[in-house]
């Protein structure tokens, strides 16, 4: 689905600064690049696919305009994973504890 | 109306978008030199710490219960000297209603929003505090904007602060998110000059009386279970505002002989502001990279002048490293039951290796934790790490390199903190603000000013003075 309809809840982007507009004390690695920017809205628009410049009012009722990328964007963080790294603590600290060694 | 909104020109109207945006005249305080009237700025714009508390109290914040951690007392008498080993408790700050200590922080500076008549508030934070200011907008019917620095030019997001963004947008906050770089501030003024709503900085007054309670009710919860002041207060230092605010409450409380000491993660070598090494850190605040500029220069912050002045309350200040607050956060959840996020879990790691100087019947204070959840948990934080090309082993936490690996450590044994010379902070502090008043004559009056922000006596300043080759 990459058509999204009026009142659909949207990600939209923008570049707030182009790599020449960046201020003059930021690290040359991060001057290279633009700052970009992400916000979400309703989509004033009747209709807009992605990669179009829409009109969206944001959750507070800020009306901001945009490159759209997503529609009904979702969280993606989880709990990654699984880090064996880790596995050792729990038993370790038991075994400190409980005077001795882990004798199984 | 056409305002020029390039960013050199929004730049230049700073001052006047901060004035209406915090309503204080920060000149009302300054005097000529370097000095300025930190308590009176304290005490007229602040609340007294009685009108905090009943600020506070209404929307549920504090009275965060205090749990003796005596499985980690054990364990670090274990490791310690004969007759040492002092009794670790944590003060759960993520029993407030926005997970952390940071609802405190939020809780005047929005009620004052909402007394002033602004219809809302904008907080430009990655973290904790960016959720209690949306919690406490939403309490208080306020809109709110949160303005994060969360991916680098790639796109990638710490997973931390996605998860804040989450949060904040469950409590009805739009959140801009933005790339790494200090133009945050600019998107920051542009969104205030537009909306007209309240600067919820945590550099105000009312952000650092709001911490005030919390070190005013460890005193109090002491003095009443323990029938004494605690020794020892660790808490997490980034910005200044968590310590600053929790020692002057202890000092309005009476235990002025409590010991308080800051603790950071040590991400020395890392550029804050640098698009590459964003994703290189597994912490996004309660780290050097902010702690150390902050605490050698407060004024750097969103406002002119800033309330959080830690080095006026630090004892001493240590770090640690990030498998030691991974590792410590692991042990919170295995041996005291206790899940909590690894940021708060700074200043326990830091407890865990200071309890073994101390005696056994001596008492420290972690003063925070903060919730946990998807994202904002030491398993995505440790296999985000990994995926930015981070080396996760066991072994000598000595042997770390910030952005390169992290050391998980052997054993307890191996959790020690690394003591930051304060007067060397104390000296950069003065150098600082020379550097930033060039035009001005040094008087006596900035020379007091000195001593009292750095806590040291006249002699420490002229010393330095004469080091630099400032005349005064």
């Amino acid at each position: 689905m990459d058509i999204a309809k009026k009142g659909d809840w949207v990600r939209i982007y923008n570049i707030v600064l182009t790599s020449e507009e960046r201020a003059p004390q930021v690290p040359d690695d991060t001057k290279k690049v633009s700052l970009e920017m992400w916000d979400k809205g309703f989509l004033l628009n009747d209709e807009a696919k992605i990669g179009d410049e829409v009109e969206v009012e944001t959750y507070i009722g800020r009306k901001i305009k945009g490159k759209m990328v997503e529609i009904n964007p979702q969280y993606k963080h989880n709990y990654g994973e699984y880090v064996p790294e880790l596995s050792y603590i729990g038993r370790q600290l038991r075994s400190i504890l409980e005077g001795g060694e882990s004798n199984e | 109306m056409n305002k020029d909104m390039s960013y050199k020109a929004v730049n230049d109207r700073k001052n006047e978008i901060m004035k209406k945006a915090v309503g204080i005249d920060y000149g009302t305080f300054e005097s000529k030199g370097i000095a300025f009237d930190y308590e009176g700025m304290m005490k007229k714009v602040g609340y007294t710490i009685d009108e905090i508390k009943e600020i506070e109290g209404r929307t549920g914040i504090g009275n965060t219960p205090v749990y003796e951690l005596r499985n980690l007392t054990a364990l670090a008498r274990k490791f310690a000297p004969e007759g040492k080993g002092a009794r670790i408790f944590v003060k759960d700050e993520a029993a407030n209603p926005s997970g952390s200590y940071k609802a405190r922080r939020a809780a005047a500076s929005v009620y004052h929003a909402k007394k002033m008549g602004y219809k809302g508030v904008i907080a430009a934070t990655s973290g904790n505090y960016g959720a209690a200011v949306a919690s406490q907008a939403a309490m208080l019917g306020l809109k709110c904007i949160i303005v994060q620095e969360c991916y680098d030019s790639e796109h990638k997001g710490q997973p931390e602060i996605v998860e804040k963004a989450r949060k904040c947008e469950a409590y009805g906050a739009e959140v801009v998110q933005l790339t790494v770089g200090p133009e945050l501030f600019y998107t920051f003024l542009v969104l205030l000059e537009e909306t007209g709503y309240f600067n919820a900085s945590l550099y105000t007054p009312f952000g650092i009386a709001g911490v005030e309670t919390l070190g005013y009710e460890i005193a109090e919860q002491f003095k009443e279970k323990e029938g004494k002041f605690p020794d020892v207060v660790v808490a997490t230092n980034a910005g200044g505002g968590n310590l600053t605010g929790t020692a002057r409450g202890l000092i309005k409380a009476g235990a002025t002989d409590t010991q308080v000491i800051g603790a950071s993660v040590d991400l020395s070598g890392l550029h804050m502001a640098s698009d590459k090494q964003f994703n290189k850190k597994s912490f996004t605040t309660g780290h050097t990279g902010f702690g150390i500029p902050f605490a050698t220069w407060p004024d750097r912050s969103d406002v002119p002048r800033s309330a959080a002045r830690p080095l006026r309350y630090m004892d001493r200040y240590v770090t640690v490293t990030q498998g030691e607050v991974f590792y410590i956060t692991e042990a919170l959840a295995q041996v005291e039951g206790l899940e909590r996020g690894p940021a708060g879990n700074t200043s326990l790691a830091a407890a865990f290796s200071l309890a073994q100087e101390l005696d056994k019947d001596k008492i420290i204070v972690v003063q925070e934790t903060e919730y946990t959840g998807a994202g904002k948990h030491i398993q995505p934080q440790l296999s985000f790490a990994k995926d930015n090309g981070i080396k996760v082993v066991v072994g000598d936490p000595k042997d770390q390199v910030p952005g390169e690996n992290i050391v998980l450590p052997k054993d307890p044994s191996y959790i020690k903190v690394n003591e930051i010379k304060l007067d060397k902070l104390k000296r950069s502090f003065i150098k600082n603000a020379i550097a930033n008043n060039s035009d001005v004559d040094i008087t006596e009056k900035d020379i007091k000013f000195l001593a009292e922000e750095t806590r040291k006596d006249e002699e420490f300043v002229k010393s330095i003075l004469d080091e630099l080759g400032v005349k005064y």
